[in-house]
């Protein structure tokens, strides 16, 4: 294991996080606080309660996981994309460096980011309403998990990129619309039947679902099937990265 | 001098169906200045890219001190510094923290002390807290150079490392290139400039379309390559070439302007002086006088068909 290797990358890609921090911190917290704004004061004073909630801390859990698919993705597309594009993966590649250390490196920092930001989003929200954590454990779990599970997408995505539309394509035109339609600021149970049933293919629901189970002990499926989802996922994006390195695909001619 | 990479029967077959390595056979030994020699798309880059693994051979191993490059790949790995053709640089970060990060990927702990006289041997020191898309194209190279050698390898490889480099640069270059073989590093460098290799090299390998052609000691080498070409610029035209001079090797270009001889430069008698002398006896005034080395792909004309004992088939 080189070790060194794994810090080096992870601590450089960090290093260019926190150069950019004001920007990185700034920007999903703004707008998360207009989601509050908008959506809870506004919405919320028609729609008081949901499941018992009330409807500003309902929404929470939802606008936290659409924060972090977002930052997961984009950060873990643009660390891999960003030294494809200049030239200097280069490096990496004739380093002794194993593809396990490489995206340990590079996945590492950005879900990291990202679960920091996440984190930064909870404290922020707690200004706009109270809200409680009754598994705050799996909560915790919940969101490393699901960093690291879109950061390893994110990964792929920078690999599987050409240019910058590319990188941005996946999360505009698949992730946002999944996330608006997960259930961030509905409950799926407020659906007609047949629609119930749509949702239910939609992955990002079994994410919000669970999250949502970790604040407030109620779901719209069993918190088992979202940890399911969630492991399956990650099962698949190893899959995928290990066909990749095996293959050289993009990375090596 | 034990080999230190051993190519054996290396060939690549691009995903477009190119052949860019046709079977090639090398043993590069340690210690050496070994300078590969060829036009540009012979290979050169694809082969400097199997080595250190950016590049996927499609047969033949590679052997890096005994380690192959593919199955024991980090032992292979660690020994080898490269600088790649092209400048690659992360423009927002700083010089000092690319030539850490450039440590730290090949397994070797911070050391601070080796890095700044690194970057004080090619005058990088007084950047280290600038980011890289401040620097010049010079500094540049030399920090892709400093990058290579931050983790101390045993052999270093540079990919046209004078392309686009100005005189003075290139003067330094070469010195550096000496301490470090001076060190006991071996380096490998290609260009398609044969004074460069004649320079630097202690052996130099010729490389066209995928083949190696030929590996020799540089002197012996130049020896069989050592035709020089001698343009003298006339003051007036010549129709035709006058008797006298009709036992030197010449030729008349520029429509009668220029008389070009050809001779061999390892000779002990170029014949310089005597057509010199028979010019003035014809009374022939010139303007101008200009040796040149064959050009490389006049060499070429000459090493294939050496060896194919036909002409015309270089290309
Ligand atoms: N990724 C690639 N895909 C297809 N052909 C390539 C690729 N890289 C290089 N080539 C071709 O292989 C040949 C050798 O290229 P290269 O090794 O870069 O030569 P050199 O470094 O000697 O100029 C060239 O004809 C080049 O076009
Ligand atoms: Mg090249």
């Amino acid at each position: 294991m080189n070790l060194y290797a794994i810090r080096a990358i992870y601590s450089y890609e960090m290093a260019r996080t926190f150069r950019t921090l004001m920007q990185s911190i700034a920007s999903p917290v703004i707008a998360t606080s207009l989601y509050f704004v908008v959506f809870g004061a506004a919405i919320g004073s028609r729609m008081t309660e949901i499941d018992g909630i009330p409807y500003g801390a309902f929404i929470i859990p939802g606008l936290i996981m659409l924060l972090l698919l977002n930052e997961s993705i984009s950060n873990a597309s643009f660390g891999i994309y960003m030294p494809r594009f200049t030239g200097t993966i280069y490096e990496v590649l004739s380093a002794p460096v194993s593809p396990a250390e490489m995206v340990i490196g590079y996945v590492g920092a950005a879900a990291t980011k990202s679960v920091i930001l996440g984190l930064l989003v909870l404290l922020t929200a707690r200004l706009f309403v109270a809200y409680e954590i009754q598994h705050p454990v799996f909560m915790l779990g919940f969101l490393v998990l699901t960093a690291v599970n879109f950061s390893l997408f994110g990964f792929i995505i920078g690999i599987w990129a050409e240019g910058f539309e590319k990188l941005q394509i996946i999360p505009m035109m698949i992730i946002m619309p999944l996330t608006f339609l997960g259930g961030t600021f509905y409950s799926i149970t407020m659906l007609p039947p047949l629609w119930q049933t749509v949702t239910l293919f939609n992955p990002v629901v079994y994410l919000i679902s669970g999250f949502r189970w970790s604040f407030y002990g109620t779901s719209d499926v069993p918190v088992g099937i979202s940890l399911v989802m969630s492991l399956l996922f990650l099962g698949l994006c190893l899959v995928v990265l290990r066909w990749i390195f095996k293959t050289g695909y993009k990375l090596k001619p | 001098m034990p080999p230190v990479i051993q190519l054996t029967d290396l060939s690549k077959h691009y995903e477009s169906g190119f052949q860019a390595l046709k079977g090639v056979n090398l043993t590069i030994n340690k210690g050496e200045i070994f300078a590969l020699l060829g036009p540009n798309g012979a290979g050169k880059t694809t082969l400097i890219g199997i080595v250190c693994g950016l590049v996927k051979a499609s047969g033949g191993t590679v052997l890096v001190d005994g380690h192959d490059n593919v199955r024991d790949y980090r032992a292979a790995r660690s020994r080898i510094g490269l600088v790649p053709q092209e400048l690659a640089c992360d423009m927002f970060e700083t010089v000092l923290a690319t030539v850490n990060l450039s440590r730290g990927l090949f397994g070797k702990p911070r050391n601070n002390v080796l890095v700044e006289q690194l970057l004080r041997d090619l005058s990088l020191w007084d950047k280290r807290n600038e980011t890289t898309n401040s620097l010049s194209g010079g500094m540049k190279r030399r920090l892709m150079i400093a990058k290579a050698l931050a983790h101390e390898p045993d052999i270093l490889f540079l990919d046209e490392p004078t392309a686009g480099v100005d005189v003075s640069l290139r003067q330094n270059m070469w010195e550096m290139v000496r301490r470090l073989r001076e060190r006991g590093v071996t380096i490998i460098l290609t260009t398609h400039y044969i004074e460069e290799a004649e320079e630097m090299a202690d052996r130099i390998g010729v490389i066209n379309q995928g083949e190696i052609i030929l590996v020799d000691n540089k002197q012996a080498l130049m020896d069989r390559l050592g035709t020089k070409q001698l343009s003298i610029s006339l003051q007036h035209p010549l129709s035709a070439l006058p008797e006298a001079l009709q036992g030197f090797n010449l030729n008349l270009k520029d429509e009668g302007l220029t008389l070009v001889y050809s001779f061999d430069h390892q000779q002990e008698q170029t014949g310089i002086a005597e057509l010199l002398k028979a010019l003035a006896r014809e009374g022939l005034e010139f303007r101008d006088l200009h040796s040149s080395q064959s050009s490389l792909e006049e060499i070429f004309v000459d090493l294939v068909q050496g060896e194919n004992g036909t002409a015309g088939s270089a290309s």
